[in-house]
């Protein structure tokens, strides 16, 4: 199991999906498929630059990027350091 | 050639009783909106026309003809009918872009009840003081949503029904539910449309309001001679065209130009229940050879944001007209979209008051980027004295735009708030709120609000719902809310907040506070950047400066401070 994107679909699980709503998966779209939209993009930016201490760019942080937690997690592993 | 013609000429010539002919309306006659998106429609002979081209976020795609609208919106008809909503009845629409908000309203209308469409992405709060103040009796809405209604629905006590629309048997309904399947109930052949007239009640839209709890803008079914015609003339509607509205049915652009009048010109248009992609949003607009777009400056300038290069992937040649609305549009995304697309976005600007649009760029008039244009036959707008309440006798000056009251979709007053309905009007003006400038071409030229709201990707937010809402956070002692600017939103909410004793300041606290206000009123009021600070300016009775706060986010004179405390 992959702990990163795990984080991340817990998290958005937590706080952007209603209680009887279907779960997601790594790869379930999130902004396209209208579960965070741009303005909560901004809030789960936040949590991720919180968790990891990193800083993501605002060109990096587009829609498409942050579409899927499998494209969260690449985009966070991005700014990382190991 | 477009619909419209000559400006000067529509002018002279206009009258709101062309609109009333081209309907067949009579005046004195009954008007039900339902029945001209709809039925007359199919008596025009266009039954098997398209009327709606829906695709979901995973491609699923669904078609609807004039008369699967028709039957489909007798469906709901017949359904409300049989639950005991009665003409007048408030009933909501709290649900995602699918095809049953659409086809669900112009049900609604049918029955004579007052449609109710609220945005989906609302907390459990903002939705809560509209339904109250609208004292709703029923609600339709989705499995995705109903959670936040079983939180509040027993503070609801007028609300007796609530319809899931896909309802699955996974989870068993709770007290009040019921669930409603349109497709499974198949279309209703016949309903006797309540013979509704032109000032009973069609739709309540709420917007924010500087104090104050929102306000629900009520409109009638009169509004329709407005947004036919203006649709017609300023979107360039044909019987040809394949339009798309990307506004949201909880807006009221979304039912105005996004149900209402695209439905009763009998137009086929397309809907996209997704979020935000330029990839996604050139791939509909190529699939469905769209011609005519009516869009926002903030999807504008995402668009702008994702570059050139994308567009090159999707041929958009069938794009004939485009138009954009919710903001002031900057000249950068008019001179980006003829660079890109051949042809400028035509801003045009109304209000949720107005009920159409007002002040217009139209088609084939010159375009002046960055401004709103040249306001609509029929329509006398003017700019007012601040202090007066007069319209400036020469153009250039900056002012509150002010328009002449009595065009047919002006509101017939706010829900059950007389009061904030009076204050609208000064020395026989209506007042927009908004201060702009004319010139001597009389081009309006928008300069900002002339209060404290906040305009965020085109919608509404009240400082004080949020300063309410921020307040009933467990670590917030006091709370100041303004706008900051943003490239891509114009607007973003901003808060600046005291912590009560025994909480620090941190980045974990301001994330907590922002998912708080997310959740409890929606995305949009969320702030965006939360300032810790220790005391907010205040005057020396007590009362928070807001506008000491916002000119320091925008980098302006701070005006008078004479008042402020400590100073």
């Amino acid at each position: 199991m992959d702990e990163l994107k795990e984080v991340i679909k817990n998290y958005v699980t937590d706080e952007y999906l209603e209680p009887d709503s279907d779960p997601i998966d790594y790869d379930t779209p999130l902004i396209s498929g209208g579960i965070v939209d741009s303005f909560s993009m901004v809030s789960l930016k936040r949590f991720l630059e919180n968790k990891y201490h990193i800083q993501i760019p605002d060109d990096k942080a587009t829609p498409e990027a942050f579409d899927s937690v499998n494209k969260i997690a690449e985009l966070v592993r991005e700014f990382v350091k190991d | 050639m477009s619909n419209f013609g000559n400006y000067e000429e529509q002018v002279k010539n206009f009258s709101w009783l062309l609109s009333e002919q081209e309907l067949g309306y009579r005046p004195g006659q009954p008007i039900n909106i339902g029945w001209y998106c709809a039925d007359r429609i199919c008596q025009q002979g266009k039954s098997d026309k398209v009327a709606l081209i829906w695709e979901g976020f995973s491609g699923e795609k669904k078609i609807y003809t004039y008369d699967d609208l028709r039957r489909y919106s007798n469906t709901f008809a017949r359904f409300l009918t049989d639950s005991g909503i009665r003409a007048g009845d408030r009933v909501c629409l709290f649900m995602d872009r699918v095809p049953e908000l659409y086809i669900g309203f112009v049900g609604i209308l049918k029955t004579g009840a007052i449609a109710q469409p609220l945005f989906s992405a609302f907390g459990e709060d903002s939705l809560f003081v509209r339904l109250e103040n609208a004292q709703t009796s029923a609600i339709f809405t989705q499995r995705k949503h109903v959670a936040k209604i079983r939180k509040i629905r027993d503070r609801l006590p007028y609300l007796q029904h609530i319809f899931i629309v896909d309802h699955d048997g996974r989870s068993p309904l709770q007290e009040r539910e019921e669930a409603f399947s349109m497709e499974g109930l198949g279309g209703v052949e016949h309903y006797d449309i309540y013979p509704t007239y032109a000032e009973s009640p069609s739709v309540l839209h709420y917007t924010s309001g500087t104090t104050g709890m929102p306000k629900g803008v009520q409109h009638v079914h009169y509004s329709l001679i407005s947004q036919y015609i203006s649709a017609k003339w300023v979107l360039d509607l044909t019987d040809d065209d394949i339009y798309w509205c990307t506004a949201d049915p909880g807006w009221v652009t979304g039912t105005s130009y996004g149900i209402i009048a695209p439905f009763a010109l009998g137009v086929t248009q397309c809907v996209l229940d997704s979020g935000f992609s330029a990839e996604a949003w050139y791939r509909f607009i190529e699939k469905n050879k769209i011609t005519v777009w009516y869009s926002a400056p903030t999807a504008i300038r995402s668009l702008m944001k994702a570059g050139d290069e994308v567009i090159k992937k999707f041929n958009l040649s069938s794009l004939r007209h485009l138009a954009s609305v919710g903001e002031p549009l900057n000249p950068e995304a008019v001179n980006w979209s003829i660079r890109v697309f051949g042809k400028p976005f035509h801003d045009t600007y109304w209000q949720t008051e107005t009920g159409c649009i007002l002040i217009s760029n139209f088609p084939g008039m010159p375009v002046k980027p960055g401004s709103m244009g040249r306001p609509f036959p029929g329509i006398t707008a003017t700019i007012l004295n601040p202090n007066t309440y007069e319209p400036y006798p020469q153009p250039g000056k900056i002012g509150l735009i002010g328009i002449k009251p009595g065009w047919p979709s002006m509101m017939r007053g706010y829900w059950k708030n007389e009061e904030a309905y009076k204050n609208k009007f000064r020395n026989g003006w209506y007042l927009t709120g908004d201060r702009a400038r004319q010139d001597s071409d009389g081009y309006f030229w928008f300069v900002g609000r002339d209060d404290d709201i906040i305009n965020t990707a085109g919608h509404l937010v009240s400082p004080f719902e949020v300063e309410s809402a921020l307040l009933e956070h467990q670590a917030v002692a006091e709370s100041a809310v303004v706008s900051k600017p943003d490239p891509i939103n114009m607007e973003v909410v901003k808060a600046f907040v005291t912590l009560k004793p025994g909480y620090v300041a941190s980045k974990d606290i301001e994330l907590e506070i922002m998912n708080f206000i997310r959740k409890k009123l929606s995305p949009l009021a969320m702030p965006q950047e939360i300032e810790f600070v220790s005391t907010l300016p205040k005057t020396r009775s007590g009362k928070i400066m807001r506008r000491i706060l916002h000119a320091r986010e925008w980098g302006e004179e701070a005006g008078d401070t004479s008042t402020l405390e400590n100073d």
